[in-house]
């Protein structure tokens, strides 16, 4: 369990990190918190010829708070999001997903947008992310794009980042007068990958359910409120088209019950909190 | 600092323990923190993607003319410095430390490569080019019975490598007799007690005196001693074997390392230097050691009131690819103990060893235990049920009654000691049984799901060297001659101040060794604990042992303290004599007190400890008539008890049986099937307790070890033996955070047949505890049926109303809970049907569009080669692919099938492609496919595997679309493409 041999540069500067991805193209690889990438490093089921790493960029270590949105910086690790003292008021969705990733000690490490990069199907920040309809910057070279969370989760860990880009930060919207927020979570062990995950958003005109686990990416659908007497059926068709498999360690049938039953519950619980 | 005390002794009080400080600050002493000798190789290991396969041939040329890699060594090369491992029974298979012409698990060694360090022999291993033949795998154990099973080890002509039947009593006659015979069929799953230290071993050869001396994290027993010998080719006394003053965790899991003793002592002995070893994770969960599966059916004779005449038991074992030594021994260690804590005289007994496609086994804490009381005491509830019967009352009426002991049970254990009865009534009063029942009563009451589970238990320790040979049949046993005991000792010796050392050929794993003979040592000598240096690792060039000699079936307390209190008995009447001559008294007026020996009428006339203790080295003249020394005694002990199997098979399998009885009440969410805790009940009578928090120590740490088993772990295999659980995210080991306290509750019985008086405690509830959750999931669900582990899928199979079926979409094929990955897409490609055609069956357009192709090869019209290089994400690997394709049916449909290989795994699957006109120019793309991948892809990432395989077919048809469409039909179909395909469906 030893990684096959790779270059590896400590970026002082974005436009150094930048750079060096452009110019390794396929071959790069950004290294942030390491909680994803090294296990894949050491199994070797990665072999990328240059790591980046870019915890030595100070602005990519940036909580910022802008008009409508929190913005993140890639190099900003969960554990220190979790400790920003205005991620209740502003993202309580995302305080609530926060200690399902991982445990305390891959926190302190593992970044926000490392998460988002990884793009794994079970992983907490992709799926509120995409339940807030938040977006990516990625950068190449100097140019940079934004991306929405929903084009951007292509499938299992396939996303839309280009070889030779970066993710630069990510955004959240803050939270919404008069919106409501629930996140709910079944995994076998405290910390392990969700067998199933629901990310509720319900405000004035609609309820937004995103679901984590089951199919290859975070999935999000607009339901009609758990009051409305055809919720039981459109929640049913979602959890259908989830697509849900089995695995070691839960059948299909499970993940479809979980996302009928945590799908109503945290939608019931985001419109309790909205009131 | 604990004082010494005049009053009561150390022993029976918890001292702080000796191992903690270094422990605790980080400054253990384990195998990879040992300094390897200048020049040190390090090895790694090629293994098997493969369950079953022939080896065709492995190309190491690569490897090897890699700078820094010293050799590339195949089973032929190993083969050629060793010989086959020693098996347990008489029959025609080898056992190598390596593969030879066949490989039989995922994770069997196929080369092994030292390097000047571990990343250049990974660099090599990658580069080690094996090329396989596979063969049908067997891994379900009553399949592999089965006569048109494929077969691992072509000299046995099936896969039962062992058969035996016993009957004690008369079973026919009670079976005849009783009203009801009640059975139930239950399989015992493959888990481990994964230590969180892997394997390690440093070995060097000396060529001058032709002799091994081989580090390893090695257990015991040192039987294997005697088996690593013979495989390597020398005379036990040219193996020096050693072990690490600490342990990261063995819980028998440790005694596996051995075949790799072998493997890196030839690699040493091949490359003429020191060659270290240390097993990664991935590689201890797939391929060291793990305890067995079973099959069991098991049927009872029961009278109306519960009591069981007799039992007839049929076991299935399962114990790998390969019979390593010392198995079948988890089969037989129970032998004498089938009938568990019950006076049940009449036994039958069918047992089979089997042979499948999955890692070979070795001990496991338990060892055993687990899969028989599984068996037996889901029966006991199952009797219970069925007879609409109290499971306690059951219980009750069967136990071997008070005043019974020592009791001798129908298949030969000698049980030593214990009031079973007394001892359950105090659990079920301390442990408040009545409140239990009416948390039960109230949460079914609120439509809960509630239920209560119990076992009685009966806890060997201290195995018979000679159980394993019950496998043999009496005139067999009669010509290999008898085999019985278990030779424990101990080593205490004085320096010239006075210091006392004590040896004791033993491997400590966290069962404060050090701690527990200083208290012995200290109370018998009146010194503080804290001036007692106790040694326990073992150099067989160096110290006392035996065969029996190492840590496991928990015989630190009863036997290694014993020897080591008898050691120091032997010390202290010579030291009486020494001091009675120069205080003027009798020996037998002289005790040891604070650091003195003192005249017992007179305390005033005293000498110090040391000085005594010092004589023998500085005037051995003094010393009185008849001592001859005082420097140094060693003691070795084996009870009486263990003799050999008898003419008729019975065996008395263990020196000491501690009484276990458990009840639980646990709670079922309705909502996600998820097992709660609610209370866990353990009762233990383990002789005498030598240091109470220590043995609350080893219940707490075999409790949560057997919650592990009953909830969370399983050694996962796929139909085709891929292994599925390489990850500690998915070989699920409960953490803090998922295991509630026991109540635990002692009744002491002393062992009239130790020393002490202590019996073993460290193994019983891996016993008690699996099959005590499930008779409580049993209750609480009113099912019959309980398998192992109880993850809330499973168990919410059970609570589920029929599903709502899909309103406004197909609902999805049922998966045949294979674990076949299947998918299906479209794409609409801006190209004319025949076109299309074309490409498909064109090697160039192929090599264009397979995802990675770096060549393409058409071998005939319907069969390509490809090198490709396959990934999702950064996860990339080279594979070399071979595509055939069939039931053409031009230019409408073609079905592709193939395999892929390499470092990473191997997938196969087939997939069908349909074409169908949508316009001139325009074709929709449609295809359904199945695969299956193995190798290390599946086992470390199970879970992804399905989106995975999704993203590599999406990509080709991506690739097909952009070939055949070109750039000309714009971005719009582009992405409409890539949304069809990205998603499948």
């Amino acid at each position: 369990m030893k990684p096959a041999p790779f270059d590896y540069l400590k970026a002082d500067s974005l436009s150094e990190a930048a750079e060096a991805l452009a110019e390794a193209g396929e071959d790069g690889r950004v290294i942030a918190g390491g909680q994803s990438l090294m296990p894949m490093l050491n199994m070797r089921l990665a072999k990328p010829s240059l790591l980046v790493d870019i915890m030595g960029v100070d602005e990519l270590g940036r909580i910022a708070e802008e008009k409508d949105t929190i913005r993140i910086g890639a190099g900003v690790r969960q554990a220190k999001l979790q400790a920003w003292d205005g991620l209740s008021r502003h993202l309580p969705l995302v305080a609530a997903a926060l200690p399902w990733v991982g445990h305390a000690q891959t926190r302190s490490r593992g970044t926000v947008c490392g998460s988002v990069a990884h793009a794994d199907p079970s992983a907490e920040l992709p799926l509120v992310l995409t339940a807030l309809k938040g977006g990516i910057v990625l950068r190449a070279r100097r140019r940079t794009r934004t991306v929405s969370a929903s084009d951007f989760f292509l499938g299992m860990m396939a996303t839309d980042l280009k070889p030779g880009e970066m993710i630069e930060s990510v955004s959240f919207p803050k939270a919404a007068p008069s919106t409501g927020y629930a996140f709910r979570e079944i995994g076998r062990r405290h910390g392990d990958f969700a067998i199933v995950a629901c990310a509720a958003v319900v405000d004035a005109s609609e309820a937004r359910l995103a679901v984590g686990g089951v199919a290859d990416r975070p999935m999000v659908r607009t339901l009609p409120l758990p009051v409305s007497g055809d919720f039981d059926d459109a929640l049913n068709e979602f959890a259908w088209a989830l697509n849900a498999r089995d695995d070691l360690h839960a059948s299909a049938r499970y993940r479809r019950e979980l996302v009928r039953r945590l799908g109503r519950q945290s939608l019931e619980e985001a419109a309790r909190c909205r009131a | 600092m604990v004082q010494a005390r005049d009053a009561e002794g150390f022993l029976g009080r918890s001292i702080p323990r000796f191992e903690d400080a270094a422990l605790l600050t980080g400054r253990g002493r384990y195998i990879d923190d040992l300094g390897a000798p200048p020049g040190t190789l390090h090895a790694a290991i090629v293994r098997s993607p493969h369950a079953h396969a022939e080896l065709v041939s492995i190309d190491a040329d690569a490897a090897r003319a890699l700078p820094g890699v010293a050799a590339v060594l195949t089973g032929e090369e190993i083969g050629a410095l060793t010989r086959s491992m020693v098996v347990g029974v008489k029959a025609p298979v080898e056992c190598w430390p390596i593969a030879r012409d066949r490989v039989r698990y995922v994770g069997e060694p196929v080369a092994m490569v030292v390097a000047t360090d571990r990343y250049v022999a990974e660099d090599a291993a990658d580069l080690v080019d094996v090329r396989y033949r596979t063969l049908p795998a067997v891994v379900d154990v009553r399949a592999a019975v089965e006569p048109d099973a494929p077969v691992l080890h072509d000299g046995l002509g099936g896969n039962v490598i062992s058969e035996r039947s016993f009957r004690y009593g008369d079973p026919e006659a009670a079976f005849s007799e009783a009203p009801h015979t009640i059975g139930i069929d239950v399989t015992y799953p493959r888990n481990a007690c994964t230590p969180i230290e892997t394997y390690g071993v440093v070995a060097e050869y000396d060529p001058g005196e032709g002799t091994y001396d081989v580090l390893a994290n090695f257990q015991g027993p040192f039987s294997i001693h005697a088996v690593v010998a013979r495989s390597l080719g020398v005379a036990g006394n040219k193996l020096r074997l050693h072990t690490p003053r600490d342990s990261g965790g063995s819980f028998g899991i440790k005694q596996g390392v051995f075949p790799y003793m072998i493997l890196v002592a030839a690699a040493a002995r091949a490359t003429g230097r020191p060659v270290k070893w240390v097993e990664d994770r991935l590689e201890h969960l797939t391929a060291s050691v793990s305890a067995t599966n079973r099959a069991t059916r098991i049927e009872a004779a029961v009278e109306d009131d519960g009591t069981i005449t007799a039992l007839s038991w049929d076991q299935i074992e399962d114990c790998g690819a390969h019979l390593r030594a010392p198995e079948p021994a988890t089969l037989y260690r129970m032998h004498g103990n089938m009938t568990g804590a019950y006076a049940i005289r009449n036994v039958a007994i069918h047992n089979r060893v089997v042979l499948t496609n999955k890692t070979p086994t070795g001990l496991n804490r338990g060892f055993g235990g687990p899969q028989v009381y599984f068996a037996l005491e889901r029966l006991v509830f199952e009797i219970a049920r069925t007879l609409k019967l109290d499971p306690l009352d059951v219980i009750r009426r069967n136990l071997v009654p008070s005043g019974a002991f020592p009791y001798k049970t129908a298949t030969g254990a000698l049980l030593d000691s214990g009031d079973y009865p007394a001892a359950l009534e105090v659990a079920v009063a301390d442990g408040g049984l009545t409140e239990l029942i009416a948390r039960r009563d109230a949460a079914r009451a609120e439509g809960r799901i509630y239920g209560i589970g119990m076992a009685a238990v009966v806890e060997p320790s201290v195995s018979n060297m000679g159980y394993i040979t019950t496998v043999l049949t009496a005139e067999e046993r009669a010509r290999a001659g008898p085999k019985n005991g278990a030779q424990a000792v101990a080593t205490i010796g004085l320096d010239p101040l006075g210091g006392v050392s004590v040896k004791v050929a033993s491997v400590p794993q966290g069962q404060g060794h050090r701690t527990v003979l200083a208290q012995i040592v200290a109370d018998e000598l009146g010194l503080d604990p804290a001036a007692i240096r106790v040694t326990a690792d073992v150099d067989t060039a160096r110290d006392a042992w035996s065969i029996a000699s190492g840590n496991y079936s928990s015989r630190f307390a009863p036997a290694v303290a014993g020897a080591t209190k008898l050691a120091v008995d032997r010390l202290k009447e010579k030291l009486k004599r020494v001091a009675a001559s120069q205080l003027n008294v009798q020996p037998d007026d002289v005790t040891f007190k604070g650091g003195k020996l003192v005249a017992k009428a007179n305390p005033e006339n005293a000498i110090s400890f040391s000085r005594v203790a010092a004589a023998s080295h500085w005037a051995p003249a003094t010393l009185a008539d008849g001592v001859d020394h005082t420097i140094q005694e060693t003691v070795f002990w084996t009870p009486d008890e263990l003799v050999a199997p008898t003419a008729d098979d019975e065996v008395n399998s263990s020196l000491c049986h501690g009484f276990i009885f458990d009840y639980c009440g646990v709670e079922i969410d309705r909502d996600t099937g998820e097992v709660r805790i609610d209370r866990y009940v353990t009762m233990h009578d383990c002789g005498r307790i030598l240091h109470p928090a220590m043995v609350d120590g080893q219940v707490t740490g075999g409790f949560v070890q057997a919650l592990g088993a009953a909830l969370y772990e399983e050694y996962a295999y796929a139909e085709d033996g891929s292994f599925l659980s390489g990850t500690l995210a998915d070989y699920l080991i409960p953490t803090t955070m998922e295991v509630p306290d026991p109540v635990i509750l002692h009744f002491e019985s002393p062992s009239p047949f130790t020393p002490l008086g202590a019996k073993g405690v460290g193994e019983g509830n891996c016993m008690s505890t699996p099959v005590c959750i499930a008779n409580a999931v049993a209750d609480a669900l009113g099912i019959s049926d309980v398998t192992l582990p109880l993850t809330p899928s499973k168990i919410s199979e059970h609570l589920y109303a029929p599903e709502p079926e899909p309103k406004e979409q197909p609902k999805p094929v049922a998966d045949e809970g294979g674990r076949k990955l299947r998918g299906e897409g479209e794409a609409v490609v801006a190209a004319p049907r025949q076109k299309i055609w074309d490409m498909l069956l064109d090697p160039e357009t192929l090599k264009a569009v397979v995802p990675g192709a770096h060549s393409v090869e058409k071998v005939s019209d319907t069969l390509f080669r490809a090198d490709v290089t396959l990934g999702v994400g950064p996860v990339k690997g080279r594979y070399r692919a071979e595509i055939e394709l069939s039931d053409l049916d031009p230019p409408e449909a073609v079905t592709l099938s193939g395999g892929a290989e390499g470092g990473l795994g191997f997938g196969r699957g087939t997939g069908r492609v349909t074409l169908t006109e949508r316009g001139p120019n325009e074709t929709l793309v449609a295809y359904t496919y199945e695969a299956e991948i193995g190798g290390k892809v599946a086992s470390v990432g199970g879970r992804l595997l399905d989106g995975a395989a999704r993203v590599v077919i999406g990509q080709f048809f991506q690739a097909l679309a952009r070939q055949a469409g070109g750039g000309g039909s714009g971005g719009g179909v582009m992405s409409r493409l890539k949304s069809l395909i990205g998603g499948g469906k």
